[in-house]
């Protein structure tokens, strides 16, 4: 379970203030909000990127406010996929298994297992220079996936792609999510994306979360914006 | 009547280019001129007799000596301080910034004059007696990295300024510690940077003479790097010897700067 409590943040102008969420395991939430709102700020207090001013965030029971972002055990993806130039896509699905020093065989093996997943075996040996919207996300998928973390986070995964990809992509994140088991927080600015989606639903607006509706019982969870 | 859209017609773009690449064609002419006139003063024959010379031998492998030290030295000091003048938020960071021009601004012979008062400190002498710095050629490699280091410390700022900070930060939730993200996504990318900061570091270094002559001096066989040997045998009347020195240093900045280039611009 996901749960931040009292969280405030102030970057410049920008306010983030008594914010509270609560995500349960397994689910895969929604979060909406026009640009520039607070939903990549929110994402990077959770992923550890961002230290908040005041407040709490707890990953399956563990508070991790004060630990760095490789301790969460999070899998992030960025907006544009932020993926490693220098890297070729064996690289990249291996890097997080490299770090925490797993053998090369069991590494191979779920390099293997992902490529297949993404349908991504034919980029293995290639850099990113080049690559489409999609390949980009599916690789930046695939990373963030490879580590089994508990926690996935996707910065407008889809805003860079075209329609058919997009109703493609996200097919495949929807399977993915379940397959792996894995709670999901997606975020992004359009609502026929987060109706597509499913799942559970919140709206951000002025740096609170005023809103979560479940779509699939058409009712409110909460009567009153929580703050 | 109002005047319909298709009345307007921008004007043609081929008097800017051709201003522009006047200006550049001046320009480039103007350092050809000044390098050939230099080239047809003296002869070949002057250039080997001053190639021959054991003095200018000996000021010529001081040169390159001294120069690939500070240009690694400099890379050193460039590459963190570079990343956090780039990446770092933190209070003072815009006199930070400006400090770190200092040498930049500094004239040559202030560097020179400041570094020779600061060894006559009581901390300064106490340092000598471990690493002799006043006229030797340890003094000739700190005052060229005085200069250097802050040309390559600029150069490496740009790099990190240009290198998305958003992989890197990605790297880090997969795992990786500030370091490891440092050096396994945004250092790679760095290496051209890195490259072209190592270079202009060698390049200054080579040209560099005012700080050396106040601080490390121009001792023969000593202290006397390629800027020196050209003042030296100016002040004697020997031009020609001067005009050879000053051409070789021009041919081994350029042999140096483009093997860098080539090395730094392989993928």
């Amino acid at each position: 379970m996901i749960f931040l409590r009292n969280i405030a943040f102030a970057v410049g102008d920008f306010q983030l203030q008594n914010l509270s969420l609560e995500i349960p395991t397994g689910a895969y939430c929604v979060l909406m909000g026009r640009t520039g709102c607070g939903k990549t700020t929110l994402l990077e207090i959770l992923c550890g990127l961002r230290r908040p001013a005041q407040g709490q965030v707890f990953i399956d029971g563990r508070e991790v406010t004060s630990q760095p972002p490789g301790n969460r055990n999070i899998g992030y993806i960025p907006q544009d996929g932020a993926l490693f130039p220098t890297m070729t896509v064996r690289e990249h699905l291996g890097f997080a298994l490299r770090l925490r020093r797993r053998p090369e065989k069991d590494i191979a093996a779920r390099v293997e297992e992902l490529a297949d997943q993404l349908s991504i075996a034919g980029l293995l040996d290639r850099r990113p220079l080049g690559f489409s919207g999609g390949e980009r996300q599916r690789v930046a998928l695939g990373r963030a996936l490879s580590f089994h973390p508990s926690l996935l986070l996707l910065d407008e995964p889809l805003s860079a792609l075209d329609e058919e990809l997009r109703s493609e992509m996200r097919q495949l994140i929807t399977r993915l999510q379940r397959q792996h088991g894995i709670t999901a927080l997606h975020v992004t600015h359009d609502t026929a994306e987060a109706e597509a989606m499913g799942g559970l639903r919140l709206l951000m607006r002025n740096g609170k979360i005023e809103k979560i509706t479940n779509p699939e019982t058409r009712t409110s969870s909460f009567e009153k914006p929580i703050s | 009547m109002s005047p319909k859209s298709t009345d307007h017609r921008a004007a043609s773009s081929l008097p800017f280019w051709i201003v522009i690449g006047t200006i550049a064609a001046t320009y480039l002419l103007f350092i050809g001129v000044l390098l050939a006139s230099s080239a047809t003063y003296s002869s070949p024959g002057d250039w080997l007799r001053a190639l021959r010379a054991r003095e200018i031998q000996y000021a010529i492998w001081l040169s390159l000596f001294t120069c690939t030290i500070t240009a690694v030295l400099s890379l050193l000091v460039a590459v963190p301080i570079g990343y956090l003048v780039s990446r770092g938020q933190f209070r003072g960071k815009s006199w930070v910034d400006a400090a770190l021009d200092i040498p930049i601004v500094l004239p040559p012979m202030v560097i020179g004059l400041c570094l020779l008062i600061l060894f006559q400190t009581t901390g300064g002498r106490w340092f000598e007696e471990f690493i002799p710095m006043t006229y030797t050629v340890n003094g000739v490699i700190l005052a060229q990295f005085i200069v250097g280091s802050a040309f390559a410390i600029r150069t490496m700022r740009s790099t990190f300024d240009h290198i998305a900070s958003r992989p890197e930060e990605i790297a880090m939730t997969l795992g990786c510690s500030r370091w490891q993200a440092v050096r396994m996504v945004t250092l790679p990318l760095a290496r051209r940077g890195m490259f072209s900061a190592a270079s202009i570091a060698w390049a200054r270094s080579m040209g560099e003479f005012g700080p050396i002559l106040v601080f490390a001096g121009a001792t023969r066989m000593k202290t006397e790097v390629l800027p020196t040997t050209v003042w030296l045998e100016l002040s004697v009347g020997n031009l020609e010897a001067a005009v050879a020195v000053s051409l070789l240093m021009v041919v081994m900045a350029v042999v140096v700067l483009v093997a860098i280039r080539s090395i730094g611009e392989r993928p």
